[in-house]
């Protein structure tokens, strides 16, 4: 068996896969990115950015409420961007990727391409990627930005100096592990259920409750290794308690491990289907 | 590598509902036409051939290569599917261009090949044009600019000719016969069967899943013996000859061709027939200019052995 893996490994062409891998993700992208049909995606990203901006413009910037608006940054990445923006932003990018194909009756096109259907699989996954990380990552940069704008002087010292720039790092590892987790998931399901969607929702569900499932179940929640990856940790009160995770302290590295064998397995199981999709779109 | 397109007892079911039964089939290159009416398992068994569906039970080789190795399948195989739909937003040389950029290969070429496959399936200016906006018949040469583009050895080709007009078919017709004179596989599945009967080496008749006849559509013609067939002879007494005719017991029709200088003639023993016929010319009762079989082509075929018009598939 290993010795098969091996001869497969190196015996592949991994050139080729690489060619075709960069053209079907350059393809993808120039077909689904700054379409207007995304539009309510970048709302869902540049939400904050707005509100932070308005802040910027009318809001008090006293030394004294620095540590508050941090709590406020943290909170949005905590309660809004990982719960809610990057979730559904990536449900609507990812479940378009085939399953929008098979909707369209397109998908037929690629499968009939000299191309491994994973390579297929994965490269629609990168461009998803892609896509989700260039407008949150953004986000999230324009939303500290903006921030600590305000302050002047003491905001550009706590941004590049202080903590803020090693708070910045650890929100966009979030984003980047959130959007990929996420998308995962979201590619995963689009490709079993005809209507992801409701599968979402159950999924919403089922990060919402983790933190009372056992620890083993735990570990195939997105949100649960992201919260361990916060540099500052908002307890959540009123409505925000329902989308605050409590778990036992993991260390960030374990997390950002975790999630990605997490996503790793997740797209396995991903690659094992597309080798068994059928194209029947009267019945798909 | 074998020239030979082979189904091994293939099977498809979807779900309870039968798609194709325990086919076995060994294509040779050259044309082949599938033949059979709606629902008959023609774009099941194409789709087969492809791997766009996977047989439940039974192997399918194309030129000793599986559809599941698709790297090296679809360097060889191209197919025109019956799906009329497109990637959103993409001209018409976009299309093939893309197509090709996944084979690997550099883009100077692939410009290349998409330009001659345009000029090949007649698309004109119209390969500038949005996809979007083009009729039934330019989708259909689209398609099959895409699926010729990169030269494969295997042309699947579903429902070709639908949505064109007749210059626009028989350009495709011609297109066709010299890609099967080049030794390439073209499998075509039409309803116009009067036009594709023309340019077949070999049709494969299925119904309800199952297949019915196959192999070359004279041979096949012979093996249904105790259906009668028919022949039509020119001559400039067609009365004289179809009241001699009709006096011996195999001729069991005689109908006068509509301009008056022919006949056609039924008969269930086509070597008594032309024995007599012989005779009859022999005699120089009858002056024959010429004598051709009537229903020697698939769409007879299909009628015998469907027992519906090819025409209504």
């Amino acid at each position: 068996m290993n010795w098969k893996i091996t001869t497969f490994l190196g015996e592949a062409p991994w050139g080729l896969w690489w060619i075709q891998g960069r053209r079907l993700t350059l393809i993808e992208l120039r077909r689904n990115i700054l379409s207007w049909r995304a539009s309510w995606i970048y709302f869902l990203a540049f939400a904050p950015t707005f509100i932070i901006f308005l802040h910027l413009l009318i809001g008090e910037h006293s030394p004294s409420s620095m540590a508050e608006d941090t709590d406020i940054l943290a909170g949005i990445v905590q309660f809004y961007y990982v719960r809610l923006g990057i979730f559904f932003g990536c449900l609507g990018i990812f479940s378009r990727l085939i399953r929008g194909e098979m909707v369209e009756r397109s998908l037929h096109f690629y499968l009939l391409s000299p191309v491994r259907r994973e390579i297929l699989l994965l490269s629609k996954f990168a461009a998803g990627g892609i896509s989700a990380l260039s407008l949150f990552v953004t986000a999230i940069v324009a939303d500290s930005a903006l921030m600590y704008a305000g302050y002047g002087s003491a905001g550009r010292d706590y941004f590049l100096n202080g903590p803020g720039i090693g708070q910045l790092g650890a929100y966009a590892l979030i984003t980047v592990l959130g959007c990929l987790g996420y998308g995962a998931v979201f590619l995963l399901l689009s490709m079993v259920f005809r209507n992801p969607a409701p599968a979402a929702m159950l999924f919403l569900g089922w990060e919402a409750i983790n933190p009372v499932l056992p620890s083993l179940l735990q570990k195939l929640s997105v949100a649960s290794y992201l919260r361990h990856l916060m540099p500052i940790s908002v307890p959540g009160e009123g409505i925000f308690a329902l989308l605050t995770i409590e778990t036992e302290p993991v260390p960030g590295w374990a997390a950002s491990i975790g999630l990605t064998l997490l996503i790793a397995l997740v797209l396995s199981y991903a690659c094992y289907r597309i080798r068994r999709l059928e194209i029947r779109y009267t019945t798909d | 590598m074998s020239d030979r397109i082979i189904f091994d007892n293939v099977s498809k079911f979807y779900g309870e509902i039968l798609g194709v039964n325990r086919i076995s089939l060994n294509i040779p290159p050259g044309i082949t036409t599938l033949v059979g009416p709606n629902g008959s398992g023609k774009t099941t068994l194409m789709n087969l051939m492809t791997g766009l569906v996977q047989p439940s039970s039974g192997s399918i080789t194309v030129l000793g290569i599986s559809p599941g190795n698709a790297t090296e399948f679809f360097r060889n195989v191209g197919y025109c599917t019956q799906f009329d739909s497109f990637p959103r937003g993409l001209l018409g040389w976009q299309f093939v261009l893309d197509s090709l950029l996944l084979h690997g290969m550099p883009k100077s070429e692939a410009y290349k090949l998409t330009m001659e496959a345009l000029e090949r399936a007649q698309l004109g200016d119209a390969a500038g044009r949005k996809i979007a906006g083009y009729s039934k018949g330019m989708r259909q040469k689209i398609r099959l600019a895409q699926a010729i583009a990169h030269h494969p050895k295997v042309l699947v080709l579903d429902e070709p000719l639908n949505g064109l007009d007749p210059v626009a078919r028989a350009e495709s017709l011609a297109l066709f016969q010299e890609l099967g004179r080049q030794g390439m596989h073209v499998i075509i599945s039409s309803h116009i069967l009067d036009e594709v009967d023309r340019i077949s080496d070999r049709v494969v008749l299925i119904t309800g899943g199952y297949l019915i006849a196959e192999g070359n559509i004279h041979e096949v013609r012979q093996e249904v013996r105790d259906k009668p067939m028919q022949v039509l002879i020119r001559c400039d007494r067609p009365e004289v000859l179809a009241s001699k005719m009709f006096a011996v017991n195999h001729c069991v029709e005689a109908r006068l061709h509509e301009d008056g200088k022919g006949v056609f003639l039924r008969t269930g023993d086509i070597d008594q027939f032309y024995f007599m016929l012989n005779g009859i010319a022999a005699e120089g009762l009858v002056k024959i200019d010429a004598v051709t079989p009537a229903d020697d082509d698939a769409n007879a075929i299909y009628q015998y052995l469907i027992g519906t018009d090819g025409g209504a598939s």
